[in-house]
């Protein structure tokens, strides 16, 4: 199940887009295993953390209903090529996936 | 309105309560348990509940200032790219819900001093209905809701 964040971030007019790509199942609870009935435990991101060097710029609570691979947009004022984007998210059983990618 | 609160306030002390007896009872571990991860808001079963549970208040002003982009129809319900943007100035989070699911609250984004308001993501949706996106400001909650049909529903099983 573990990949890695896939994340690009590229700055311009002063604004930094970072879009990223995160892998998990993002499994709700509500899903029933079609062969056995019995249901698919809940497992997903509840938390994701989004830092410029060492500022926190955005932080993400998620339910199970953002889609599977979760994919991830957003924006800040500032920040220059070379900067480092960090994503950290945390998942209901306790799992945590960093990445981090530059400024381009 | 002083009823409702109540209702809120006893309801977040039971929920925490409840959390604090599964740990001690060694149900979750404590790496399981993420202290600001908002429980209740998320298992709230109807927007209002959901965005008291979260923000402390249901009381939205249906703005232009809040644009979500999501398709008019989308063939999958499991896949649904939203994108929420503001213009407004000092907004302290963005949150989404699908008013159809049957628990509505998404996500919500706690917006950084230098964050723009914008995100996008994709989202699960059971059935047509509408996306709501609400805004935190200093005077109060933003909303706005765009209808998405939905061909074939992404939480079942």
């Amino acid at each position: 199940m573990a990949g890695n964040i896939k994340i690009r971030a590229k700055s311009s007019n002063g604004v930094t887009t970072v879009k990223s790509l995160m892998s998990h199942e993002m499994e709700t609870g509500l899903r029933k295993d079609k062969k056995t009935g019995e249901p698919i435990p809940a497992h997903f991101i509840q938390e994701v953390t989004a830092k410029w060097n060492d500022q926190v710029v955005m932080k993400a609570l998620w339910s199970g209903g953002v889609s599977k691979n979760p994919y991830l947009s957003f924006k800040f004022n500032g920040g220059s090529e070379g900067d480092t984007i960090e994503i950290t998210w945390v998942d209901n059983k306790g799992q945590s996936e960093t990445g981090t990618a530059e400024i381009s | 309105m002083i009823d409702a609160k109540r209702r809120t306030l006893l309801k977040g002390s039971l929920g925490a309560s409840a959390v604090g007896v599964a740990v001690g009872a060694g149900l979750l571990t404590p790496g399981a348990v993420l202290a600001n991860w908002p429980k209740e808001a998320f298992a709230a079963k109807d927007t209002d509940a959901a965005l008291n549970d979260l923000l402390g208040t249901d009381a939205t002003e249906s703005s232009d200032k809040v644009k979500i982009k999501a398709p008019d129809i989308a063939e999958n319900g499991a896949v649904v790219p939203v994108t929420v943007e503001s213009d407004v100035s000092g907004a302290k989070s963005i949150s989404i819900m699908a008013a159809g699911n049957s628990t509505p609250l998404i996500a919500s984004f706690e917006l950084g001093e230098d964050a723009v308001p914008f995100v996008s993501t994709r989202i699960k949706m059971a059935e047509t209905a509408d996306v709501i996106a609400v805004v935190k400001t200093d005077d109060g909650l933003l909303s706005a809701a765009k209808p998405v049909k939905v061909t074939i529903g992404g939480c079942g099983g």
